[in-house]
């Protein structure tokens, strides 16, 4: 180790004496200070509700700050298990560090898929509160939450989270984290929109593609018509 | 076998001043009514006597043991324990069921003998010395000729009790605690002796009783002439005052069971319900320390103003006592603990002095009231009380200071 930087000094130091002022400090009187402070204090813990911050945990309990962020949970806009905006993509499940996150997708008896998860389980036993599953996922469905009551008697189930426990509305997600939640729904409404919009141009040049289509072919049958009259 | 009834079997009167009299006249009313012999009725009247204080002051020790957690708290502003019962209420119940259903660990290099009677020895001088204080005009329970020197005497039995807790349980910290606390009680019990001579030569009496008799009246018609009010009694019961809080091992003098250096000290090794002897005589020495210093300087169980003497004399005892016990957490709760070499520069070179000063100044104090110079005797015994005290604190901070080590490497 080098302490070459370290100057040790010649001596000990001794801190310098009271300052010869001639003005005689009665000895002891820091003591009587600080007796006054403890004495305040205790005098106004009784009236004083600031001084007291204290949560008693059960019964009360902190505001969660926004920033809080324990383990994900997935959001549902309507209904709860079957309305989860989870496609089951697999993104989360792909880059979750501890691999924690199991998903299986819903297929119907033909083998097409549902877009929806049929399994989805996070075991928070390993999940590390990373984040990274809420930050990938493209589908607005899987945030953290701010529970953290999550302790159990049962070590391995009861800390393996189902569809049942991890589905949680949105109006949860707006009430855990306000502006976030906005944001998303927003974005969402927007997006739907923009859907919808297209969806209605769609349909609206299908219908004028069939109407012109119509009319040509309305058209050609007057022509023929008209060719058989002049004929 | 021969029956010697008690003739007059008739139930004494009991009013509000005897009320703590109360379990002795009627274990010995009902002894007498069955006509046991007097040898038993006398004993029967002593163990009824001694059960009282000791129920008082375990109920008082229960008591403090909550009130201490809630004031400390309070300074801290905390809470303190609110969980069991009213307000914490049943706080000392739950601590006491816990102490009783610990296990009791025994180390195996411990002296068992010894680690076993040290617990038991360390309740015993307290209560002894408190069977010997005047709770009030009626009530001493044991009234004793030499009370003040049976005080003492009993008191230094704590030390051995303690030696033997921190020797017995073959531990490096209980013995570190240990000698910590032996030097630290030698040191204080010399001032603590020292500052209550001024009160024996004024009174001329080591008899208790006689020394709270001696307190009664007021100058002026309503400054209590307690021996506090005096220039030597403000001086000694100061003295006595930091010396009681290094006797009874309590903040800033705690060192013997400094948690942050030696575990708990003499008590690392003990658990369960030896562990609460320990308190329960660590809290009855703060109890009888506290009532001698009421009993010498605050006037024991005589009223604070005139026209107070309707009021039973024990409760102005124990009001007096709860006082001074407040006193005694709210420095716990203010002050950090001293080093053992500030303690012990302090008891030698600052408390001692200072002590030795006090009798010659009770000394001249009595001599000149006696011969009627009242006024001139404060004149005398302040400037010789104060000229000392100057002079000592001035030395005290240029040159006898503890040196105050500045870490240069913390910086």
């Amino acid at each position: 180790m080098n302490n070459s930087s370290i100057e040790l000094p010649a001596k000990i130091n001794r801190l310098p004496a009271p300052p010869k002022s001639g003005r005689w400090i009665m000895p002891g009187l820091g003591l009587f200070q600080g007796l006054m402070v403890a004495g305040r204090n205790m005098v106004e813990s009784y009236y004083k509700k600031e001084r007291m911050t204290t949560i008693q945990y059960p019964e009360q309990r902190a505001p969660i700050s926004p920033n809080f962020r324990n383990f994900p949970f997935l959001c549902y806009d309507k209904e709860p298990v079957a309305g989860l905006r989870c496609t089951a993509c697999s993104i989360c499940e792909n880059e979750c560090p501890p691999k924690c996150i199991y998903i299986v997708l819903d297929r119907d008896e033909n083998g097409k898929s549902l877009k929806r998860p049929k399994v989805f389980d996070i075991d928070i036993s390993v999940c590390m509160n990373c984040g990274i599953c809420a930050e990938v996922c493209p589908f607005d469905s899987i945030y953290m939450d701010g529970e953290y009551e999550l302790s159990n008697d049962d070590r391995f189930g009861g800390l393996l989270l189902g569809l049942d426990r991890l589905s949680k509305s949105a109006e949860y997600h707006m009430q855990l984290r306000p502006e976030e939640a906005t944001a998303v729904l927003a974005r969402r409404k927007a997006d739907e929109e923009k859907k919808a919009a297209a969806q209605a141009a769609k349909e609206a040049k299908a219908k004028a593609d069939k109407e012109a289509k119509e009319k040509a072919a309305a058209e050609a049958q007057a022509a023929t018509e008209q060719k058989g009259d002049s004929v | 076998m021969i029956f010697t009834p008690v003739q007059s079997a008739s139930f004494p009167q009991v009013t509000l001043e005897t009320l703590p009299l109360l379990p002795k006249t009627l274990v010995e009313f009902l002894l007498g009514w069955v006509g046991a012999p007097e040898w038993l009725v006398y004993v029967a009247g002593f163990i009824a006597t001694a059960g009282t204080v000791v129920g008082v002051f375990l109920g008082a020790f229960a008591l403090l043991s909550l009130v201490e957690r809630k004031t400390l708290a309070r300074i801290q502003n905390r809470l303190g324990p609110n969980r069991a019962g009213w307000f914490g209420i049943l706080q000392p119940v739950a601590d006491g069921i816990k102490m009783l259903t610990k296990e009791d660990i025994v180390p195996a290099k411990a002296e068992w003998l010894l680690h076993l009677a040290a617990p038991v020895l360390i309740v015993v001088p307290p209560i002894l010395a408190l069977g010997v204080i005047p709770y009030g005009r009626e009530w001493t329970p044991v009234p004793m000729e030499l009370g003040l020197l049976f005080f003492f005497a009993t008191g230094t039995l704590t030390e051995i009790a303690v030696f033997m807790a921190g020797w017995a349980s073959g531990s490096k910290f209980p013995m570190l605690g240990a000698m910590r606390a032996i030097s630290q009680m030698v040191s204080y019990e010399l001032p603590l002796v020292i500052s209550a001579l001024g009160v024996i030569m004024v009174t001329g009496s080591l008899s208790l009783p006689d020394i709270v008799g001696k307190q009664a009246g007021f100058h002026l018609g309503f400054i209590p002439a307690w021996n506090l009010f005096t220039p030597w009694g403000l001086s000694a019961g100061i003295i006595f005052y930091i010396a009681s809080i290094a006797e009874a091992n309590r903040c800033p003098f705690d060192l013997p069971e400094g948690e942050s250096e030696i575990v708990a000290g003499h008590m690392t090794e003990y658990s369960g319900f030896k562990y609460a002897l320990f308190f329960m005589g660590e809290y009855l020495g703060l109890f009888a320390i506290a009532g001698l210093g009421i009993t010498l300087f605050l006037g024991g169980w005589q009223a604070p103003l005139p026209g107070l003497g309707f009021v039973p004399s024990w409760i102005w005892f124990f009001a007096k006592l709860a006082v001074v016990i407040m006193s005694y957490l709210w420095i716990r709760g203010t002050f950090p603990r001293v080093r053992i070499d500030q303690l012990m520069r302090f008891a030698w070179l600052c408390m001692i002095p200072m002590a030795l000063v006090t009798i010659p100044a009770a000394g001249i104090w009595t001599l000149l009231r006696a011969n009627g110079h009242g006024a001139f005797a404060w004149l005398v015994t302040v400037p010789l009380l104060v000229f000392p005290w100057i002079v000592l604190t001035i030395i005290y901070n240029r040159r006898l200071a503890p040196a105050t080590r500045k870490y240069t490497f913390a910086e």
